[in-house]
């Protein structure tokens, strides 16, 4: 099924980061995407003033996959060691819509007509939803990438943008996640080894335990904000199923009580739609927010441990030094690694100070926006349905 | 004013009969009704409700049809009308019981009545129920656990508000415990002369749930269980002193008033079955009848056929509103976690403003937690239970039917009956044996007034039922119309209780720096 969002939509959606593509030299969006069975294929369009692309507009098909070995390769270049490289997008998750679909299949010989049709209409209603949520975090990745100043140059990103082949990097990945997963094995060693070391500087100790808190936090908020608009979206349901089972008892009923069933039955096909609405939007402005600045914070993670990684390896070669010259051997060699060591770890200690100070103000800065347009939304809905019962009671009483 | 005595009227049989007859004469029989007044004249010593009924005999008549009504009629009857009716009643009731008991004796002295009741009364019957107020209040509170250990139960107030003279008093109240509102409802479904009439239920009994309340009163699945079991009591007795026969039955009367009821015993026989088992038990051994019936009128079919159908589509909606419920408390609790959850971050939040909002953000969201608990219990109590209330109706409507069956299979075996005897007799005759024929006679007489009796107890039953399901229809469509307006007006204080939380939360989060 293929998707086509257009503007309205597009700024709708742009809900978690902001400050985005502004810059008019290098604007990138994901305008459609394509979803074959499991696979999901966006449409990459970059527009841009910039000389070192071949184009001034470009697009190109790419996949989830792709996504990720950007961000990994990013991740592995170590001259980017000092920054806050952007959570990678999650995978397109339609497991939900896809066991609704499947729960709706079997049930279709105990629904009614009406009730299948709506039951289906929902489903496909979540599953734009879920489709539009995942091309949302893929744009707003590549968009992180763009008004970065130092990422946006990126060799790869570039590769990303313009190369109008498939990236075949299949067998790339699969030894990527190898890797991967050893890099993630070490790291939590690592973590471990350097919540003990002794910080130096005061801003990133303070840092890193505001940091390490506020993930367990956020983390924990994210779950359960995920558990509570589902049960929403399971009250939205029950609504539809409400409304049909009393359209069935009003087409039987021959008494007074037939016009009663009726309006009913029309009110609680009009409230699930605004249900539905609070439970998306309730997601999108809440849940995704939280989850998004989890995977953020995470990323903030990584950068601090590997400063406390190079700090490590300047402590380390300082030792060395030490040792070479108690040795009297291979001085030279010894000091030019301690200053290396020291030059990258004073390298990563001040882009990681502008890093997380940068971050800090975006941090804040995006709750602002989500939290106002989520009460503004919650208010929006909740007149609505006042609307709506005020005026089912209105015929009611005047039966 | 009428006079003294003008008959003497028939030796009254006891208080408690009276009721029945009133039932009886109330079932439409107003045909009757007529014939007794317009002939004879009233006897006011006869009455037995206390009041001195003085007694216009013009306007007896009016007055007739009316009475098959219930208590009131129009509110410009005189101050004795109350007693009136139930003069009249008594005096035509304590002729029918006499009628009734000894059914050797033949009913030659009313006229037969039609077979099929003229639509022109049973309309005429409608249009009065319109004018019908009922001025009993009733309700049920207080629950209070008496006794303990596995002896204990609950003692319910109920409270009566009523401006009909057959009460002692205007209001007054009497504490009653389940097994009491069970045992009204076994001493009524077995009323011959209530046969035909939908007789309200009784929540089922639950030994979980108050082995539960046995055990403590205080954990909160002990509370609900109690207060759901109190407002099915409330409208279960609701519905009695709303129906007209019901109101005047002497076993309502002393439930609502008397100071000490004696311990309903047989309310073992409800316990294992439950009510609808029980009336599901009856139809199916309905449905075994082997003799199909020929009706001539096929409304009896056709409503029957409807009560089914709506029966079905309502236990529908119960499982879906019921599915409504569990999410929305699922939602509650999801809710106050999330709201937990979010204060923690709050507290984590280095920067002053959005920390703020972030534990503001936790309090809306509690706010909202109880909104929905709110909203659960209003999905359940107004909703959700009275759907199942009248799941259960709709099965004492389908025993309606089933009774009139039984009195149709009784009529036709009684006329198997008579006919054998009818052979009997000729076979007697034809080998010509006097002293046997003699009582051969005396049986086929019998038997004859045995097949007009149930023919007529089949009539009357028809009768009723339809009249019963014309005024259940009614009273439904009202009670529904005021359930689900009372339904959605929970909603919309919810919402709009809603809108100013949020609208209080919107300028901390745009204070946000």
């Amino acid at each position: 099924m293929t998707a086509t969002l257009d503007d309205r939509d597009k700024e709708k959606m742009r809900s978690v980061s902001v400050d985005l593509n502004h810059d008019a030299s290098l604007l990138i969006d994901i305008p459609d995407a394509l979803c074959e069975r499991d696979k999901v294929k966006f449409t990459v369009h970059t527009k841009t003033t910039l000389t070192a692309f071949q184009k001034p507009e470009i697009s190109v098909p790419r996949q989830h996959e792709d996504f990720i070995w950007l961000h990994d390769t990013l991740v592995e270049t170590e001259d980017y060691a000092g920054l806050i490289i952007p959570p990678a997008p999650p995978k397109p998750d339609f497991e939900s819509p896809r066991e609704k679909m499947h729960k709706l299949g079997e049930g279709e010989a105990t629904m009614t007509k009406e009730e299948y049709t709506k039951m289906k209409q929902e489903l496909e209603a979540e599953y734009l939803a879920v489709f539009k949520k995942t091309v949302q975090v893929h744009e707003v990745f590549l968009q992180r990438l763009s008004s970065h100043p130092i990422l946006s140059k990126d060799r790869n990103f570039q590769i990303f943008l313009e190369y109008d082949q498939d990236l075949s990097v299949r067998r790339k990945n699969a030894k990527e996640m190898f890797g991967g997963f050893f890099k993630n094995m070490v790291k939590s060693a690592d973590e471990v080894l350097i919540s003990g070391i002794k910080e130096v500087d005061d801003f990133f100790e303070q840092e890193k335990t505001f940091l390490l808190d506020y993930y367990s936090k956020i983390k924990d908020s994210t779950a359960k904000a995920e558990k509570m608009t589902r049960t929403h979206k399971n009250i939205a349901d029950d609504y539809i199923q409400i409304s049909a089972t009393l359209n069935g008892l009003s087409a039987e009923d021959t008494t007074a009580n037939r016009k009663h069933m009726e309006k009913l039955s029309d009110l609680f096909e009009k409230l699930r739609k605004v249900e539905g609405r609070v439970a998306s939007d309730q997601e999108l402005k809440l849940t995704e927010l939280l989850r998004y600045y989890m995977r953020d914070i995470q990323a903030a993670k990584d950068l601090l441990y590997r400063r406390a990684r190079a700090l490590v390896d300047y402590e380390n070669s300082n030792k060395a030094l030490d040792k070479a010259r108690l040795k009297s051997k291979d001085i030279p060699q010894a000091e030019e690694h301690q200053q290396q060591c020291l030059q990258k770890f004073d390298k990563l200690s001040e882009s990681g100070k502008k890093e997380l100070t940068s971050f800090k103000g975006r941090r804040v800065v995006a709750f602002r926006k989500n939290l106002v347009e989520m009460a503004e939304l919650e208010i929006k809905h909740a007149k609505n349905n006042v609307a709506l019962l005020q005026g089912c009671i209105e015929l009611l009483k005047n039966n | 004013m009428a006079s003294g005595t003008s008959r003497n009227p028939p030796p009254f049989p006891t208080n408690d009969e009276t009721g029945e007859g009133l039932s009886n004469l109330a079932d439409g029989d107003s045909d009757e009704g007529e014939d007794i007044f317009v002939s004879n004249s009233m006897s006011p010593g006869v009455c037995q409700p206390v009041r001195g009924g003085e007694l216009p005999a013009g306007d007896a008549s009016s007055h007739t049809s009316a009475q098959s009504n219930g208590v009131h009629s129009d509110e410009d009857n005189d101050l004795f009308s109350d007693a009136q009716l139930s003069t009249d009643k008594s005096g035509s009731s304590s002729q029918k019981e006499l009628s009734s008991s000894s059914s050797s004796r033949p009913i030659s002295s009313f006229s037969p009545r039609p077979a099929a009741m003229p639509t022109t009364s049973l309309e005429q019957l409608e249009e009065e129920e319109d004018k019908d107020t009922f001025d009993v209040d009733v309700a049920v509170t207080n629950p209070e656990k008496v006794g303990d250990g596995m002896n204990a139960y609950v003692a319910y107030r109920v409270s009566t508000r009523t401006s009909l003279p057959m009460f002692k008093n205007r209001t007054f109240s009497v504490r009653r415990r389940f097994s009491d509102f069970l045992g009204l409802y076994e001493k009524l479904s077995v009323k011959q002369s209530l046969h035909g009439c939908i007789i309200p239920l009784p929540p089922e009994k639950s030994v979980v749930g108050m082995t539960k309340v046995k055990v403590g009163m205080d954990d909160p699945s002990s509370v609900e269980f109690v207060e759901r079991r109190r407002a099915a009591l409330e409208r279960y007795l609701q519905r009695v002193v709303a129906h007209p026969l019901l109101i005047q039955d002497p076993d309502v009367r002393e439930f609502l008033e008397k100071e000490d009821l004696p311990r309903a015993s047989n309310t073992q026989a409800l316990s294992g079955a439950g009510f609808l088992k029980m009336i599901n038990k009856a139809s199916e051994a309905v449905n075994k009848m082997t003799i199909k019936m020929n009706e001539s009128d096929t409304w009896f079919e056709d409503k029957l056929q409807e009560v089914e159908n709506e029966e079905q589509q309502l236990r529908k909606l119960h499982a879906v509103v019921d599915s409504l419920v569990n999410h929305r408390k699922e939602l509650c609790g999801n809710t106050a976690v999330f709201a937990k959850s979010m204060a923690m971050l709050g507290n984590s939040e280095d920067n002053t403003a959005l920390s703020r909002a972030l534990s503001q953000l936790a309090e809306v969201e509690d706010k909202m937690e109880q909104l929905h608990q709110e909203q659960a219990s209003s999905d359940f109590f107004i909703f959700a239970e009275v759907l199942a209330d009248y799941i259960r109706l709709l099965g004492a409507v389908r025993g309606c039917f089933d009774q009139r069956m039984r009195a149709w299979q009784r009529w036709q075996e009684a006329q198997s009956s008579l006919q054998k005897k009818r052979e009997v007799e000729a076979k007697l005759l034809w080998a010509n044996k006097p002293d046997k024929l003699q009582q051969a006679k005396e049986e086929i007489t019998e038997w004859e007034a045995k097949v007009t009796q149930y023919e007529r107890d089949f009539d009357r039953i028809g009768m009723t039922v339809r009249k019963e399901v014309l005024r259940f229809e009614k009273e439904k469509t009202k009670d529904l119309k005021t359930q689900i307006i009372k339904y959605l007006e929970s909603m919309l204080q919810s919402q709009q209780r809603l809108i100013k939380f949020w609208e209080a939360f919107l300028p901390e989060a745009k204070a946000i720096a």
